[in-house]
């Protein structure tokens, strides 16, 4: 096993973890829980399928399935944050609407119920190994981007505050209402870059092509208690592990399910408290009167 | 002069409740004004209104003379108003600096936070009032008292002219008050206008400058402090006499003849891990004997709480033995304690006390159902018949047994757990907090089923958190700090000066 080739194909597994779980960590500090990133990635790689067929350009590719997550993501939004709605039930509802709708607009837009045609990316000079694609250094720089939102700007201390204890930042005159709506807003943005990525790299939209990303990228957001870096470190780990088992393949020496279960074990491991407590954002979650 | 705040006709609902109804206040400048009134007289709602987190249905709000009716929070804080909440609105991730800073947050370029700045800050305010908290802490490791200081602060640095402060000694200790009082005074004499609202009368006489007493949503007395006496204050809180039973003795009663030994509550050597796993209790013993109360006074998170839960049996001791009756219950699961004896008011009726969702009738036959319960079903007309019972034996009001227990006032829905608890055979009783959030009236009416309980013959632990009460109603009083009792003495020499002084560590006791 060459290591220099196992550590690009970890990176290129990593970004659409990445992206989804940076914006998962911004949700979910402000206190929305981020079940939905499945769905707005889905919803991303096909608004990036979309735009970048009928333009020719990828960059708009990367617009429209920008706006893809963003609609989605208005959605959950609106509805457990207007609505109150039970957020776990929203997010699965989310999920599933996603596949529905992309699967229609698929068939609506390219007669098919399987993929989209082919469609132009960026980069694809072989000996770059993936790394003439800006997407993906968009997507190694979205956790310190993300980390400096949350620590260091005062928008981040309003997500924190309004994650924590809402009743204290409402105190004070913060819109705890506008502090959600923008993290979850950035999340669906994040996350459906994430897709972009995906949908870009394989140059077409196919059904359910998102195949449980978005729940490992949840799984690295609580892996990481909450925190953009070690989540994205967890991100990193889920996707050397994924790395593994496609390069031993062939090799039988260890059946690839137990690899695929990896982030789901660790993540069990990690809500249990064996590596450190992870002890999410207080009002995760929560809806309040 | 004009008023600092002038609320005139306020009327607030909520669907069928109607917490204000025409109630008026008005504050001076430069003065420290107490509102008092019973839980439910509309105190917090009225405050509420003047901070902009609500709107009044009816009436006129006016500040320095400025009508402001139904502005916003930021108006609110915008014109210097700044409330100190009876929970603290602190987020306890964040810094002390940054908890000040939130919604107002100094900048370098565009969008960083500048978190030097917001340090600086703090320290220069700090050293302005005297209220020195480090910038750096985290919230969550600050002590309640230091927490408050944080509160405090925040208002003050949104440049907070009137202050409104909503039951802010609840959880203080004696010193703690103190030097919240001192800080008071001082702002107040630096120029600020300061509203008080607390149930503690001795507080109001000694603080404030003038009263105003509020009952039902009224506004029923505006009076000097010097033209009145706590007993007055009580009866227009109230609506008619009461006995204050804070700062007079009870006498010892007549104990049942020799009581056998080993009969009560027996403790030894109880060891106790928070769930935490950190060492809460360490090592204590004591006796409490028929017909005795054994009060323990204690700055709350000192071990009170998880002592209680494990003596009902909610949470597992590490090592000690606890006895009712000489019958070692160390082991024994909570309802294997109810049958040998033991009655338990937790401290918390909404979370241990109470299924609110339940009917009162339900709630009364909570832990004891199996004796309602013939082949395994419940028999709706002596659970009826109980309810009926209990709700005129306890006072329970409204006398309505098929009422969910959450239409009921905090007051009432401690009767219902009373009335469960102490309406059975028992022999000792745990009684956590049992008069807290409680109306005057109720009070008055739950100390005398205690000191009834106690002239039957029960064994009574009473862990309060309110001095007076403690010192009232016991016959020995014990002092919990850090997990062992600091000390253990008559009532009748205890004082709060020198309990106080024990319960935040400066005197050290003669108990293991």
């Amino acid at each position: 096993m060459n290591p220099l080739s196992f550590l690009t194909q970890m990176i290129r597994i990593a970004i659409p973890y990445l992206f989804a779980a940076s914006g998962g960590v911004v949700a979910e500090r402000s206190g929305i829980v981020s079940l939905t990133l499945e769905g707005f990635m889905l919803s991303g790689a096909f608004g990036a399928v979309v735009g970048t067929h009928y333009s020719g350009s990828p960059w708009v590719g990367v617009l429209t399935g920008m706006f893809g997550g963003l609609v989605f993501a208005l959605i959950h939004a609106i509805t457990t944050i207007r609505y109150r709605a039970d957020q776990v039930v929203v997010g699965v509802a989310i999920n599933l609407l996603a596949i529905g709708v992309t699967r229609f607009f698929l068939k609506l837009f390219f007669a098919s119920s399987s993929n989209s045609p082919r469609v132009a990316g960026f980069g694809g000079n072989i000996k770059a190994a993936g790394f003439d694609n800006p997407l993906l250094w968009l997507g190694l720089l979205s956790a310190p981007v993300v980390a400096f939102m949350i620590y260091r700007t005062p928008f981040g201390l309003r997500v924190r505050a309004a994650g924590e204890h809402p009743e204290a930042a409402e105190s004070v005159g913060v819109s705890v209402e506008r502090v959600r709506y923008l993290a979850v807003a950035i999340s669906g943005i994040l996350a459906g870059l994430g897709g972009v990525y995906l949908a870009l790299d394989q140059h077409q939209f196919t059904d359910q092509m998102t195949a449980g990303r978005g729940f490992i990228a949840i799984s690295a957001v609580i892996f990481g208690r909450w925190s953009p870096i070690r989540a994205a470190g967890a991100c990193l780990l889920f996707a050397a592990a994924e790395t593994l088992q496609i390069q031993l393949q062939g090799s039988h020496a260890i059946p690839s399910q137990f690899i695929e279960m990896i982030p789901y074990v660790l993540t069990i491991i990690a809500l249990a408290g064996v590596v450190g407590r992870a002890v999410p954002p207080a009002a995760l979650g929560k809806v309040e009167d | 002069m004009t008023p600092a705040i002038r609320m005139v006709g306020i009327d607030k609902s909520f669907g069928a409740i109607r917490a204000n109804r025409g109630a008026s206040l008005e504050v001076m400048p430069g003065e420290i004004h107490a509102l008092v009134g019973e839980n439910g007289a509309g105190k917090s709602t009225l405050m509420r209104i003047l901070g902009g987190l609500m709107k009044p249905d009816a009436g006129r709000v006016e500040v320095n003379g400025r009508d402001v009716t139904g502005w916003s929070t930021s108006d609110a804080i915008a014109a210097g108003i700044g409330i100190v909440h009876q929970h603290f609105m602190l987020v306890p991730t964040l810094t002390v600096a940054e908890n000040l800073v939130l919604g107002c947050e100094p900048k370098t370029r565009i969008v960083v936070l500048d978190y030097k700045r917001a340090a600086d800050d703090v320290r220069k305010l700090s050293n302005e009032t005297g209220l020195v908290v480090a910038p750096d802490r985290l919230v969550s490791d600050l002590s309640v008292g230091e927490a408050q200081r944080v509160e405090i602060l925040k208002v003050l640095f949104r440049g907070a002219k009137i202050l409104v402060l909503d039951e802010p000694t609840a959880v203080l200790s004696p010193p703690e008050v103190h030097e919240l009082w001192a800080v008071l005074r001082r702002l107040r004499d630096n120029g600020a206008t300061i509203v008080l609202i607390t149930h503690r009368l001795d507080e109001v006489v000694e603080l404030s400058d003038t009263i105003t007493v509020m009952r039902a949503g009224q506004t029923v007395e505006r009076i000097k402090t010097s033209e009145t006496t706590p007993a007055e204050i009580a009866r227009a809180m109230v609506g008619r006499e009461v006995s204050l039973s804070a700062g007079k003795r009870v006498q010892p009663v007549q104990r049942p003849a020799s009581p056998q030994p080993g009969q009560g509550l027996e403790v030894r050597s109880l060891t106790i891990n928070s769930s935490r796993g950190i060492r809460v209790v360490e090592g204590v013993s004591f006796g409490v004997k028929p017909g005795e109360v054994l009060g323990i006074a204690g700055v709350e998170g000192n071990g009170q709480t998880e002592l209680v839960e494990a003596l009902a049996g909610l949470r597992p001791v590490l090592s000690g033995d606890i006895l009712i009756d000489g019958v070692d219950i160390t082991r024994r699961p909570v309802a294997a304690r109810h049958d040998t004896g033991l009655s338990h008011i937790p401290e918390d009726r909404h979370r241990r006390g109470l299924i609110l969702e339940y009917t009162v009738a339900d709630n009364l036959i909570l832990g004891v159902q199996k004796y309602f319960a013939k082949r395994g079903v419940i028999e709706k007309d002596r659970v009826m018949e109980n309810a009926i019972q209990e709700i005129s034996a306890f006072d329970i009001r409204p006398a309505n047994p098929i009422l969910a227990a959450r239409a009921l006032s905090g007051g009432n829905q401690q009767k219902v757990v009373i009335a469960r608890e102490m309406g059975r055979d028992f022999s000792v009783l745990l009684a956590s907090q049992p008069t807290r959030g409680v109306d005057v009236g109720a009070i008055e009416f739950i100390h005398q089923q205690l000191l009834e309980a106690r002239s039957k013959g029960k064994a009574i632990l009473l862990v309060s958190a309110e001095l007076n009460e403690v010192l009232a109603l016991s016959d020995r009083v014990a002092v919990m700090y850090r997990g062992k009792f600091a000390v253990v003495m008559p009532a009748a020499e205890a004082s709060e000066e020198v309990l106080g002084e024990y319960m935040i560590g400066t005197k050290k006791g003669n108990a293991a």
